[in-house]
């Protein structure tokens, strides 16, 4: 068996999720193979190369792959998936985005956001916004998956992979990039952050999210929302935690000013600790909080960072 | 341009889910059901482009059991001109769904295809890019603006960390992200209206395509419960149990 795995990288960085990714390939077992396509992306090849597990690097390095367009991502994986038994990517946005393709070129279904290998052929994954899980079989011969990177602990960075480059290169007339408009943010990231503090529509505005940043700092959290934080326009809608947004695991999830709905619940309750800071005593949030506390966040955020 | 719009009858997303106690699915029978909300947003965003004048006419298309019809007659409601129900009693994957609509393209031949990004029930998220793969076809996923121009389309799309913007030669796939519109409600003159509007019934045999699943639904659990926490009384009292109980600060 062999599994090639497609890095997620941005702005010539490999992003955390590939590391969750080769550990859900390990789990299912065989060659390991990282795919580095994109423009200019040496650096990323070289981070992936030191991913635990990985028998080699491959890199197509070209303008076609640049910002990973859809059309030309899928041309080329189906060009090299025929070597392989399983194509796996992060479920982020760009693995969502090209693996469909992959897998009906190559007429197969494709697994998303898997959370657990069970064998080589079986994998469990969530359905319903998380409130039930399947457990699915494919008998395809190639199998196309998509990792939900909070599912699997990230392999470690001693490994020393040979790093080859592709040739493939494939044409694209039907789309290209025009623009990208990227948050800017120093804190940690958000899917893979240890501490999360969120805000919801309680938060009143976004200048109040203020309140949130002297606890964020204090805890090295990163800060997220709500969807109805973000549909407010407290937020922009990259920070929204939740079924439609990102989906979060942290050793502390501090909710503030969320009510609980299910959609935010399906991006949140697998944290391992859950604090809820809300002001209505009903709020669905204490249901699943393992600490909660009844208040008003304007005065109980103040006092929390102090007593940091 | 001709805009086709693609819908899913699902569970409506305010209802708890039960899983069956034989752990063979979740139980959906005499559940609420309604159409997916990104497939709202779809079909909001067809309708928008007929009154700017972009789309001569806006056909819905829905895969699934006679009841899904409810759903297709929703869609005449908001301001669809006709409908086209692909009936199957079958579960359909999204590979067999996206084969199907491709054959279901391949007849309306749209300028524009619109579906959600993703239904509520599988939470899969494929068959549109599945469709543009098929159609050969370029795909805007996860759209929040979505502005056509001439014989191209430009799409802003959600990705993590921002916004990404780019241009697609038509016909093209786009798939509605939530912030793309606010879906208007079916007022009562239209709902009656909508059903006098065409709606033409096709089965996956008509359109040559096998429907056939190729997962296997092995087991459905309910996710592991959390155990049910405690209610604190102070900041000090939080800060402790975060520090001393559960060990996370």
């Amino acid at each position: 068996m062999s599994i090639l795995v497609l890095a997620e990288h941005h702005d010539g960085q490999l992003a955390g999720a590939t590391a969750h990714v080769v550990a859900a390939a390990q789990a299912i077992g065989g060659d390991i193979d990282v795919l580095v396509a994109g423009e200019n992306v040496a650096a990323v090849a070289e981070a992936a190369a030191r991913l635990d597990g990985v028998r080699k690097v491959r890199v197509a390095d070209h303008a076609v792959y640049a910002h990973q367009l859809a059309e030309p991502m899928g041309a080329l994986l189906v060009e090299l998936a025929g070597a392989y038994s399983h194509v796996l990517a992060a479920a982020s946005t760009t693995g969502k985005n090209v693996l469909p393709r992959v897998a009906a070129l190559k007429d197969v279904s494709q697994i998303s956001e898997i959370v657990e290998v069970v064998d080589a052929d079986t994998f469990k994954r969530p359905i319903y916004a998380g409130n039930a899980i399947a457990t699915v079989k494919s008998d395809d011969g190639l199998k196309v998956i998509t990792v939900r990177s909070t599912g699997f602990d990230a392999v470690g960075e001693s490994g020393s992979a040979a790093v080859e480059s592709v040739d493939t290169v494939v044409e694209n007339s039907q789309s290209s990039f025009i623009k990208q408009e990227l948050a800017q943010s120093d804190r940690p990231e958000l899917a893979a952050a240890k501490v999360v503090i969120s805000g919801g529509r309680g938060m009143g505005s976004g200048e109040n999210f203020k309140l949130l940043e002297g606890i964020a700092d204090k805890l090295g959290a990163a800060i997220g929302a709500s969807r109805a934080a973000v549909d407010a326009g407290f937020v922009p809608n990259d920070m929204q935690v939740g079924q439609t947004g990102k989906i979060v695991a942290p050793e502390l999830y501090i909710a503030v000013g969320i009510s609980g709905a299910i959609q935010h619940l399906a991006g949140m309750k697998d944290s391992k600790v859950i604090v809820a800071i809300n002001k209505d005593e009903e709020a669905p949030i204490f249901q699943v909080a393992d600490y909660g506390l009844v208040g008003d966040l304007f005065e109980i955020l103040p006092e929390l960072e102090s007593k940091l | 341009m001709k805009v086709l719009v693609a819908v899913k009858r699902v569970i409506d997303y305010n209802v708890k889910i039960r899983v069956k106690p034989d752990h063979s699915d979740v139980d959906l029978t005499n559940v609420k059901m309604a159409m997916n909300p990104f497939c709202e947003i779809a079909v909001e965003e067809a309708v928008r482009l007929k009154e700017k004048g972009v789309a001569s006419e806006v056909v819905a298309v829905t895969i699934g059991p006679k009841a899904a019809q409810e759903q297709l007659r929703t869609a005449l409601a908001l301001g669809a001109d006709r409908a086209v129900h692909v009936e199957t009693e079958e579960r359909v994957e999204s590979l067999a769904a996206a084969k199907l609509l491709a054959k279901v393209v391949e007849e309306e031949q749209p300028g524009l295809v619109i579906l959600g990004k993703q239904a509520i029930d599988t939470d899969n998220n494929q068959t549109g890019q599945m469709l543009a793969a098929l159609a050969g076809l370029p795909q805007g996923t996860f759209a929040s603006e979505v502005v056509v121009d001439g014989d191209k389309v430009q799409v802003t799309r959600e990705i993590d960390g921002g916004l990404q913007t780019v241009e697609l030669t038509l016909p093209a796939i786009v798939t509605t992200d939530l912030r793309l519109n606010e879906p208007r409600y079916a007022k009562l003159p239209d709902i009656m209206k909508a059903k006098k509007k065409p709606l033409d019934v096709k089965s996956p045999a008509d359109l040559g395509v096998e429907v056939a699943s190729r997962l296997t639904l092995l087991k459905v659990e309910s996710p592991a419960e959390r155990k049910g926490g405690i209610k604190v009384g102070s900041v000090d009292e939080l800060v402790d149990k975060l520090k001393n109980e559960a060990k996370v600060l």
